[in-house]
């Protein structure tokens, strides 16, 4: 497993994000949280421009991700609302557009071998554009993924960026007639099993069931979530369940990021 | 075919006046042979809808929006009410042989089909009556099945003194105690019949004067009472028996004179009423039956209004995203962006990021503090017409497109034209619609898979056929007529934000409720 962000001990917050010094420190012997992602206590310097006549220089800094945990490649149950926890993240890719046309063409350009059919293990590293970026098995605290905390913490850049996320869904039997109801900050294309199902666009907050697939057909036995989140500035996340035939929270699978096991 | 009947408001006549091309607000009347006076409440038999007015003439429809002559009652007499019990129907016909001397007979039979073995009428005899000098006038009966304790009443009566209450026998339809005393319910009103909602006993009565063609002052009035046994007390404290009395529905537009309410319930919430207009005016000041939604609001119905034809929006009462085709969308006037350039972020300058950018960062300038552009919130200055559609839809798919829902903005794609689909039949009260992007021929329909789509045309297929109806917050179900490969019933459903399928209406639930915005 690739160690990028493997535990190296409690991290003290900074205080914001403002400020150049906000290196958080690590206290190896006393770890206390020991499930929570790691993340590089480097700073990256990030510049912003603003208006002509107004520059300003932001350091992203690395803040703990807060809502965001370690996650083992272990499938679990969606919560009681039904949502899908543990994910495959991969970090940022730079990326500038969010209409319907600009986010089709930003998730359907290849960035790397295998993109739209890989599962990636944590710790995997890819290269786009002569960068390389790792892939994170993350568990999230809440009901959404909050991806500003993910590259937040590993000192990447959280706008005009695309992310990737996987995960496996387990049923123990064929689901028939469900939907996949998703959120995102901002625009948004899922895949189940290498299909495309649904796609949101345009400069959007993450609303539960925003976009909901048609009706589909879940494989007994693993089935692959694929999605592209595509933010323009500020905030982003997602959020991922099923809903059944009647329109309710899909239970009675496991999800999470892990192997394919046959 | 007949022509279908439609009828213009006159603002609407005086829109098309000054622009042929804009879009009429259209409201449709019941077609075919309507002419009717004092109709019974609409009942059905066998999948048919049936009614009765003053003199027994009838009228027989196959799906509540055409209606043709029926057979006539075997008692004539005026103003007859009917109620489906168990097995049979019964018709109450009054007749006066008096100014005021006046009985109302029940007369029952199985079925109301002239071509059904169970087509055979009896007679049950009196059930009510006025001697010519005690103060009521035992004519225009209205029948009611209590719901709660499945008792069965009578209310009748005229101007000629009170509106009078006696119970039935719900076994037979005949009066139960004949030797009681009527109850006086409301004074100054005729055409009487009650309901009951949420609690409430509501007494409906005509006020107003009759057959006076486009002269009659008919209007539809009402009180409710805790007790079916009243007193029955309008909005404003007023005893119906002291000539009070709500208004329900009175003339307006082309049609005068509402009269002889009559509740059709079509079950899932989804209330009608049969009335008839004294005059209307687009049939020469005939006399015609109609059929209107039910709405309440504050524990009081409300007279709904049958869909207009136009152009829509079509908002989710539950998400408030409305339906568009699965296109990119276009900004009216066109794009513009806060980064400047093009016609300018806000203010059309062009320069740089704009006013952000001029005025050093002060977003809350307001108007005009741009400096040397229009300002950030200033506009062209000049109007910024409709999104054309046939430039817009040049870059849409030629083939079918999917449909999903979006914020407002007023885009070609969001605009739907809902307008009556010729000789495709209806329901209670309206023909079947077909939805169109307004200004194209492409037409909203449910797919193979009982999702929503956009077909390029319109080819009067049932999948593409709907029916809009009011449901009684004042909201719209939208149900195909049928759907591919399926026979149940369903109506489209706002399951996500950004997502409308097709689903069993469920009267509990938001999801199929839509408001249509007219654009």
């Amino acid at each position: 497993m690739n160690t990028s962000m493997k535990a190296h001990g409690p991290r003290r917050a900074s205080p914001d994000n403002s400020g150049t010094h906000a290196k958080p420190r690590c206290a190896a012997t006393s770890c206390a949280c020991s499930s929570e992602v790691n993340f590089k206590t480097s700073l990256l310097p990030l510049v912003v421009v603003a208006g002509a006549a107004l520059l300003a220089v932001v350091a992203v800094a690395q803040v703990p991700p807060v809502t965001l945990i370690n996650s083992p490649a272990a499938a679990k149950a969606p919560d009681a609302d039904g949502f899908i926890r543990g994910w495959f993240l991969l970090e940022p890719i730079p990326a500038l557009g969010l209409t319907d046309n600009a986010v089709q063409s930003i998730v359907k350009k290849e960035y790397f071998p295998e993109q739209f059919t890989v599962i990636p293990k944590d710790g995997n590293k890819v290269t786009v554009g002569g960068t390389e970026l790792t892939w994170h098995s993350v568990e999230t605290k809440n009901y959404n993924v909050n991806l500003f905390h993910f590259a937040r913490a590993l000192g990447k850049e959280t706008s005009n960026v695309l992310f990737w996320a996987v995960t496996i869904v387990n049923c123990p039997q064929e689901m028939r007639d469900v939907r996949l109801a998703i959120g995102s900050n901002a625009a948004s294309v899922w895949w189940v099993n290498d299909e495309e199902v649904i796609g949101i666009y345009g400069d959007r907050q993450t609303v539960i069931d925003d976009g909901v697939s048609k009706r589909l057909t879940l494989n007994k036995g693993p089935n692959v979530i694929r999605g592209a989140i595509v933010n323009g500035g500020g905030a982003t996340d997602f959020c991922v369940r099923f809903l059944g035939a009647d329109d309710k929270p899909l239970k009675g699978f496991t999800a999470g990021p892990g192997e394919i096991r046959r | 075919m007949r022509k279908m009947k439609t009828r213009y408001s006159l603002v609407v006549n005086c829109w098309i006046l000054t622009s042929a091309l804009a879009l009429a607000s259209i409201a449709l009347a019941l077609d075919g042979q309507v002419g009717i006076h004092d109709p019974s409440t609409i009942v059905m038999c066998d999948g048919k809808f049936y009614t009765w007015g003053t003199g027994g003439n009838g009228l027989v429809s196959d799906d509540g929006w055409t209606w043709r002559r029926g057979t006539n009652l075997p008692r004539t007499g005026l103003a007859p009410d009917v109620i489906h019990i168990g097995d049979r129907y019964y018709v109450y016909v009054a007749a006066n042989s008096g100014v005021t001397k006046a009985a109302i007979n029940l007369i029952s039979t199985k079925s109301l089909d002239p071509n059904s073995p169970d087509y055979k009428w009896e007679e049950g005899g009196v059930v009510a009556s006025s001697d010519g000098v005690e103060d009521s006038n035992a004519i225009d009966p209205g029948v009611f099945l209590d719901p709660n304790d499945h008792r069965l009443w009578l209310v009748y009566g005229s101007y000629f003194g009170y509106i009078r209450l006696v119970e039935l026998d719900p076994k037979t339809g005949k009066r139960l105690h004949p030797g009681d005393e009527p109850r006086n319910l409301a004074i100054n009103c005729e055409a009487s019949d009650l309901i009951f909602h949420d609690g409430w006993y509501y007494l409906l009565a005509t006020h107003g004067s009759c057959c006076r063609g486009a002269d009659s002052g008919y209007n539809i009035r009402m009180g409710r009472s805790r007790k079916v046994t009243g007193p029955y007390i309008d909005q404003t404290g007023v005893d119906m028996i002291l000539g009070g009395g709500k208004l329900l529905v009175g003339s307006g537009s082309r049609m005068i004179g509402p009269g002889h309410f009559g509740l059709l319930d079509l079950g899932d919430g989804v209330q009608t009423f049969s009335m008839h207009f004294e005059a209307d005016l687009d049939r020469g000041g005939a006399s015609v039956l109609d059929i209107r939604p039910l709405l309440w609001k504050d524990g009081w119905p409300l007279a709904g209004e049958n869909l207009k034809e136009g152009a829509y929006e079509i908002e989710s009462a539950r998400t408030g995203t409305a339906l568009e085709l699965a296109v990119e969308g276009m900004p009216v006037g066109g794009r513009a962006g806060r980064g400047g350039g093009g016609r300018g972020a806000f203010g059309g300058s062009g320069a740089g990021r704009g006013a952000f950018g001029a005025s050093g960062g002060a977003r809350g300038a307001g108007p005009g503090a741009g400096g040397g552009g229009r300002g950030m919130f200033a506009g062209t200055g000049t109007p910024i017409p409709p999104q054309d559609v046939a430039q817009v839809s040049a870059n849409w798919p030629a083939g079918k497109i999917d449909v999903r829902m979006a914020n407002y903005l007023s885009q070609a794609q969001q605009k739907w034209t809902i307008s009556a689909a010729p000789n495709a039949g209806g329901y209670p009260g309206a023909p079947y619609f077909k939805i169109t992007i307004a200004g194209t021929d492409r037409a909203l329909a449910v797919g193979d898979d009982a999702e929503l789509v956009a077909l390029p045309a319109f080819t009067g297929g049932p999948e593409q056929l709907w029916r809009i109806e009011q449901l009684t917050d004042g909201t719209w179900r939208i149900m195909p007529k049928s759907v591919p490969n399926s026979k149940d019933a369903l109506a489209i459903s706002a399951i996500g934000s950004s997502f409308a399928t097709l689903s069993k209406f469920d009267p509990a639930s938001d999801k199929h409720r839509w408001v249509l915005r007219m654009q």
